[in-house]
């Protein structure tokens, strides 16, 4: 009764959010200093010429010119688009299907599971340096596997043919991550329609094809936007396996190694804030196009409770 | 008399051939789940190869990394002294017998001059590809005390740690609260703040790299361990998020029982939210450590100087300088991840049962 009192539920009210506010505050706090502040200054450094040391000169759109004319930058782009184009379709049937085989009532389901993550704790330096060791033509594993086939493998990391597919591979080794995610996606499929499918005398086949797959569609979706954006952000792998060169002859200069080079090793800050808004840009662009496509493939179960 | 006709139908079913049984239903679903095992069996030999192959060749020596294909069982070759010399030992056949014998020489055409060790004088040309040559387990164990010692690892774990669970402790306690007031207030713009937390998901981090940089610089703590520390008190959207989800599906009748005796909303958050999602809480600290732990970018751009550095960088930088130690570098990189592998099958359930990311999907 008092609380329909209006002053009183008006501060009641205040009160409210102000606790509110007090609690979400660290990230507020952050949000401004570590995320939309620097958002600003590295666009304006976007349009200097800064080295850290002396203050930025205003050039401006001199750095944007000049990264479109810059032969490395187009280089850069084209490595890691075509690294995303293998690795992202790739990994996706790939965790996909391991994810719908691992959901099935198999023996000892929960240790392969176990095996299935182990890569996606272990991701870092220590992989890649394996991997180096991996791919070497003469003292690693890869080549005398296929060499059972039949197959002379290639010099892997040493030749600039094979680069990027030597990445590509270790890169589908440790999709654990999405394999996590899908299978939570497949689990929470709810299994009273797989009862009126079968029901209904639908195949096994069928069943995947009309229940599993539209029910999921909204993880596929969000690894394929995040696996988007990893793959901008590529930089440790080809770090570690290149010693930051990105070779060899520059074949696997990704396009974050290549910003990480003009900001870190030649201290071109307002070059390389040009090149991390063109990548925010095209980042934005291409996710916008995944959310766009998303109306005729994504399926949300809301959707249907609203109609 | 549904029991008793039971058993009569399962006779003809019996009798059935096999290939009719093979077609049936049940044999079908049999079949199904034999290639699935199959399918799934190969996918793991797979995965566990590599890391086999880490694991052997961190404890081989200088002669056993020569070996080309490398054995996934670090094998040596026995040897034997012959007129003070130490050669191979084979399993030779020779005339029906089978003899150990040393090959002391190659010839042309992959033959070689083998000899009996105890009567070195007599030698025998044959074949070398048909002869076995004899192996034993050889396992160099201080492979890794010498790698740990030469790559300087007690510093580069200290700073590790310290990353580690000092960025922990900032993530727990900042997610924890902004977590909790998106989750049980109402005020103006909450929901539009928690979109924008939610959108910083999708920003790639390059847009703030070299402003932050720059001004951890004007602090004075680019080359300290603070630029990886710090920012973790500020909350991120991940953690938030998943502590939201579990905050949520903790009953608000909980919040008012507390609330009626008087409790403040920090008390409310502090002895009934805090405790009832501990499950939650472990999984973000997981997440936080396996994160922290195989960072490499920031602390490579932030930390310089050699005590400064954690394992990551440390573990690169050492086999930049001497990737020939291939031993070496493979035994620090067991190591390495080892913590996340123990962590792992401590926390199994966390990761195999997907619980936290029930909220991911829609």
């Amino acid at each position: 009764m008092q609380l329909s009192h209006p002053r009183l539920a008006w501060s009641l009210t205040r009160r409210e959010a102000a606790w509110a506010y007090a609690f979400i505050a660290p990230w507020l706090i952050g949000f401004v200093v570590f995320t939309v502040g620097p958002m600003i200054a590295s666009l304006y450094f976007s349009f200097t010429d800064y080295n850290i040391v002396d203050t930025p000169r205003w050039i401006g759109a001199a750095n944007f010119v000049n990264l479109f004319r810059d032969e490395l930058f187009w280089r850069s782009l084209g490595i890691t688009l075509k690294y995303a184009a293998f690795v992202l379709p790739l990994g996706l049937v790939i965790s996909y299907l391991v994810a719908v085989l691992l959901n099935q009532k198999v023996p000892g389901v929960n240790l392969w599971r176990t095996v299935y993550f182990l890569p996606s704790v272990v991701a870092g330096v220590a992989v890649a340096l394996l991997w180096s060791r991996i791919f070497d033509p003469k003292f690693g594993i890869l080549n005398p596997f296929l060499a059972l086939f039949g197959i002379k493998g290639p010099g892997w990391l040493s030749d600039p043919d094979w680069a990027i597919p030597a990445l590509v591979i270790m890169s589908l080794w440790s999709v654990g991550g999405s394999i996590i995610i899908y299978l939570a996606g497949l689990q929470g499929v709810p299994t009273d329609l797989y009862d009126a499918a079968k029901v209904d005398g639908a195949t096994t086949w069928q069943r995947f094809r009309h229940v599993t797959l539209p029910m999921t569609t909204p993880v596929i979706f969000y690894n394929l936007v995040l696996g988007l954006i990893g793959t901008f952000q590529f930089f440790t792998e080809v770090y570690v396996l290149t010693g930051g060169a990105g070779g060899p002859a520059r074949s696997t200069l990704f396009y974050n190694l290549y910003l990480y080079q003009n900001a870190f090793k030649y201290f071109h800050m307002g070059y390389a804030s040009t090149m991390a808004w063109v990548l925010f840009t095209i980042v934005l662009g291409l996710t916008l196009l995944i959310f766009r496509s998303s109306d005729i493939w994504v399926y949300y179960e809301g959707q249907l409770k609203g109609r | 008399m549904d029991t008793v006709a039971t058993p009569v139908t399962a006779v003809p079913a019996r009798t059935r051939p096999f290939s009719d049984w093979l077609t049936g239903l049940q044999g079908q679903a049999l079949l199904l789940k034999s290639i699935t095992t199959l399918v799934i069996a190969a996918g793991a030999a797979v995965i566990m190869v590599p890391l086999l192959f880490m694991l052997a060749t961190s404890v081989k020596d200088r002669d056993q990394l020569r070996q080309s294909p490398p054995p996934l069982i670090p094998m040596a070759a026995v040897t034997v002294e012959v007129n003070g010399e130490q050669e191979p030992l084979y399993r030779v056949t020779m005339d029906g017998q089978t003899r150990e014998m040393a090959l002391i020489k190659n010839r042309p055409q992959g033959k070689g001059l083998f000899v009996d060790p105890a009567n070195p004088d007599q030698t025998y040309e044959l074949v070398i590809a048909e002869q076995t040559q004899i192996k034993r387990l050889e396992i160099h164990w201080e492979n890794y005390a010498e790698a740990l010692s030469q790559m300087k690892f007690n510093s580069l774990l200290l700073n590790t740690l310290v990353v580690t669970f000092a960025g922990m402790a900032g993530m727990l306690f900042s997610c924890s609260l902004v977590a909790y007031g998106f989750s049980r207030f109402r005020a103006p713009w909450i929901n539009v703040l928690f979109l924008v937390l939610l959108s910083t998901i999708m920003l790639p981090g390059q847009v703030r790299l070299i402003p932050t940089y720059v001004f951890f610089n004007k602090l004075g703590w680019v080359d300290t361990l603070l630029p990886l520390i710090v920012p973790q008190f500020f909350a991120n959207a991940y953690d938030v998020f998943l502590l939201r989800q579990f905050f949520m599906s903790i009953p608000l009748e909980l919040d008012d029982a507390a609330k009626i005796d008087g409790a403040s909303p920090l008390q409310v958050l502090m002895y009934v939210i805090l405790p009832q999602a501990r499950p939650a809480l472990v999984t973000v600290a997981i997440f936080h450590f396996l994160y922290a732990w195989n960072d490499f970018y920031e602390p490579l751009i932030y930390l310089h100087s050699p005590q400064n550095w954690t394992l990551a960088v440390g573990l690169q930088t050492f086999n930049a300088l001497y990737a020939v130690n291939t031993h070496y570098i493979m035994a620090a990189s067991v190591v390495m991840i080892l913590p996340p592998i123990i962590l792992y099958f401590l926390a199994q359930r966390i990761f195999t049962q997907g619980v936290v990311f029930s909220g991911v999907k829609g």
